[in-house]
């Protein structure tokens, strides 16, 4: 194909992708250097049905004028991710001089927003990624092999986690584990403890949390590869049959190998997905013992009184480092293996 | 031809003059546009307007919504805005004050306000900003039976006492967790910080200042209370607000509250509990610290706010149906759903434990610009010294870290 040939044919696709990928991650970047101007903060007299209060207001006028001349706000550079919110420089520095142990140090670093963020986030990624394609193959290989009458419906009800909203499925869930609940009461009853809470324990927290996940995403994982696995050749399948290959064998030596490439599509994805966990968190409300990296971006803009535009800006930024990191080794693999064989 | 129409006309205006003479309604076929949070005494007011001016008004719109404080800001912003009227409380008029959203009302009170107390009008340096008609705070609910069976004698009005009733309610072995609390990790941990801090006699900022000074002993001492209380309140304490301790009042599963006052019309009433519960519930004042004064609560009102980008006229006109709405009747016919500050209030049992604790002398919520900020980093900093990860003092300087940030950041530092 002729180069400009190729390029007439990808235009429309760079285009859109220019228009609402590119210049949509660039204001955000833009935004995330720019701070608010100075309020001009005047001392008023208050007085309500209470009595009256000496307090502040702002000066809307003076304010106003500031905000005109220059919209974006005022230029503060990389401060935004060097700041307390997010990279914590300066305190980590102090931090580090002043613990005696590396322990310590790690507790120090868990009071910061985004350190305590990444903790969770992290930790929910690497345990709920394998799980979901563990438990989704098994689910799709015993799927497979139902008889065809049972087949539809199973897949139905094994897709049902997923069709269910991510808010209202943790709401329930919530729900069921209180105190109260079925399966609070029924906790409560077998360890025979009555203040047994799982929405107090920080480390019970993060499990319920997990379990939500690996419940809420298997379904996907699920599907794709039953979906794979209706390709797999059969005739390799009977020629493993005839040489003597067990039925574990054959999925371990022929099955597998052929499901590799959806395998490394279904961790692209959950890895990115689970980066971004946020609807259980707010669903059990969990932010006393659990916060995401996507949950800082929403607590900043939360406040609509004052929206802090810059550092959501620059926390969304960090999250796309972070998948880019964490996707990383896999392209990395993807891309020699796509070089091997163009080779062979 | 030309007469007949001019009779229509007469008859038509002796029709207005005559819906003037019931309520004045201000300029006609104005576009009244209110956004309002949701809860009965809201509506109380709201439909009085409706009922008394919507005939003179081209059109009467109201959107009633428990995130009116989510979108009004975006909403009163473009010009002409979205809405003529937000009805407000403090610290949501802050909100709309800080980017100039509400215009002052000094010569529509003069012209439309005759029948206002002195004490609705909310003035900011002198001007008056909003009206307000009904006043709320938390306070102490509590359960005569229980205390009186767990050997409490009289009222706990410290929170020193209210910690011992709490221990010998659980020494009775009658409930492990006798109190609730609205803890819930964000904006009600902050704000149950504020009442205990208020009480202690604390400062939220440096006078003249956005700078936050509650890193001292007075903070300390108000955590260490908010500690010694959440040890008797229910396991799940920080996961809820209102609705939830509302919901284990009305189960009985608790004997010592502090919840909203605007509860007290809906615990009391014959829905949702049972007569134990409800005949046994008594409302009173927020306790003071042992030794102290100061009622530890915040006080709040509602009010109404007229938009700053709207129209001359249908500022007038929406002013003069809001106010309308404000009358001894319209307080008889709704008197239980609010502590109303309008004339011809009658408290009842559900008021009692608002006017208790704002005559033993409780502060308003501060009116600070910056105040949301605070308090936003009281909600997100606390919960590692609840949770007994942290020491108090480390627990208030993040606090006062994480507002120096967002200060900066929003620039009021």
């Amino acid at each position: 194909m002729k180069h400009s040939t190729f390029l007439l044919f990808s235009l429309p696709s760079l285009s859109v992708m220019f228009l609402f990928i590119a210049i949509p991650i660039v204001s955000v970047f833009i935004q995330s250097l720019h701070i608010e101007h100075k309020q001009v903060i005047i001392v008023t007299e208050n007085c309500d049905p209470f009595g009256c209060e000496t307090t502040t207001s702002v000066d809307t006028e003076a304010s106003a004028k500031l905000k005109e001349k220059a919209p974006l706000g005022k230029f503060n550079g990389f401060k935004t991710y060097s700041n307390r919110m997010h990279f914590a420089f300066d305190e980590l520095g102090e931090a580090w001089k002043s613990s005696d142990s590396f322990t310590v140090f790690v507790k120090k670093l868990y009071n910061y927003p985004l350190y305590r963020a990444l903790s969770f986030t992290l930790t929910y990624t690497f345990i709920v990624t394998p799980f979901v394609l563990f438990l989704g193959f098994l689910v799709a290989v015993g799927v497979n092999n139902l008889p065809k009458m049972f087949k539809g419906p199973t897949i139905f009800a094994s897709l049902l986690p997923m069709i269910v909203t991510p808010l209202v499925g943790s709401l329930i869930l919530f729900w069921m584990v209180d105190g109260d609940g079925v399966i609070g009461a029924t906790l409560q009853k077998i360890f025979n403890d009555n203040s047994l809470s799982l929405k107090a324990s920080p480390v019970l927290t993060w499990i319920m949390l997990m379990v939500y996940g690996i419940w809420h995403l298997m379904p996907f994982s699920f599907i794709v590869f039953y979906a794979g696995l209706q390709t797999v050749p059969q005739e390799t399948i009977e020629a493993a049959t005839i040489d003597g290959a067990s039925k574990f064998q054959r999925i371990r030596h022929v099955v597998i190998p052929h499901l590799m490439p959806l395998a490394i599509f279904i961790t692209l994805i959950l890895l990115m997905d689970n980066f971004r966990v946020f609807e259980p968190i707010i669903g059990f409300k969990a932010e006393a013992h659990a916060t995401s990296i996507s949950w800082l971006i929403w607590n900043h803009l939360r406040e609509s009184a004052y929206p802090l535009y810059n550092a959501a800006g620059a926390t969304s930024m960090i999250t796309i480092f972070g998948v880019a990191i964490l996707l990383l080794p896999v392209l990395i693999r993807t891309w020699r293996d796509f070089k091997e064989k163009n080779k062979g | 031809m030309i007469f007949k129409k001019l009779i229509l006309v007469g008859f038509i205006s002796l029709f207005f003059s005559s819906s003037l003479y019931a309520a004045d309604c201000g300029p006609n076929g104005q576009s009244i546009r209110i956004l309002a949070s949701d809860f009965p005494a809201i509506h109380a007011i709201a439909n009085a307007a409706e009922s008394n001016c919507a005939g003179s008004a081209s059109e009467f719109n109201r959107n009633h919504t428990t995130e009116a404080r989510q979108i009004m800001n975006a909403a009163q912003t473009p010009n002409p805005a979205e809405y003529t009227s937000v009805i407000v409380a403090n610290s949501t008029l802050v909100q709309l004050m800080n980017d100039g959203l509400v215009r002052p009302l000094d010569d529509l009170v003069e012209k439309y306000g005759g029948h206002l107390k002195s004490n609705q009008l909310i003035t900011v340096d002198g001007k008056i900003m909003a009206i307000a008609f009904m006043a709320n705070s938390q306070h102490m609910y509590y359960r005569t039976d229980i205390l009186e069976k767990s050997g409490v004698d009289g009222i706990p009005a410290t929170y020193d006492e209210v910690i011992s009733a709490a221990e010998k309610i659980r020494a009775a072995g009658i409930m492990e967790h006798p109190l609730v609390m609205n803890l819930k990790v964000g904006w009600n941990v902050g704000e149950v910080f504020n009442t205990i801090y208020l009480a202690h006699g604390g400062e939220f900022f440096k006078p003249g200042s956005a700078e936050a000074s509650i890193n001292n002993a007075k903070g300390v001492a108000a955590l260490e209370t908010m500690k010694a209380l959440v040890e008797y309140a229910h396991e799940d304490h920080l996961t809820q607000a209102s609705d939830d301790t509302q919901g284990l009042w009305e189960a009985g599963q608790a004997a010592i509250g502090f919840m909203w006052g605007s509860r007290g019309g809906v615990i009391l009433d014959n829905e949702g509990s049972s007569a134990e519960v409800t005949s046994n519930t008594v409302l009173s004042a927020a306790p003071t610290v042992t030794g102290g004064s100061i009622p530890g609560a915040t006080l709040w009102w509602d009010g109404i706010t007229i938009a700053t980008n709207v129209s001359d006229s249908e500022a007038e006109a929406t002013f003069a149906a809001l106010v309308s709405g404000m009358t001894s009747e319209m307080v008889a016919a709704n008197n239980d759903d609010a502590i109303w500050l309008i004339d011809g209030f009658k408290p009842g049992p559900a008021a009692a434990g608002v006017s208790a604790t704002a005559q033993g002398g409780a502060k308003s919520y501060p009116m600070f610009a910056q105040m949301g900020l605070l308090h936003n980093a009281l909600g997100a900093e606390l919960v590692d010294f609840l949770k007994g990860s942290e020491s108090a003092e480390q627990a208030l300087s993040d606090v006062e870290a994480v507002y120096e940030t967002a200060a900066k950041d929003a620039g009021y530092l």
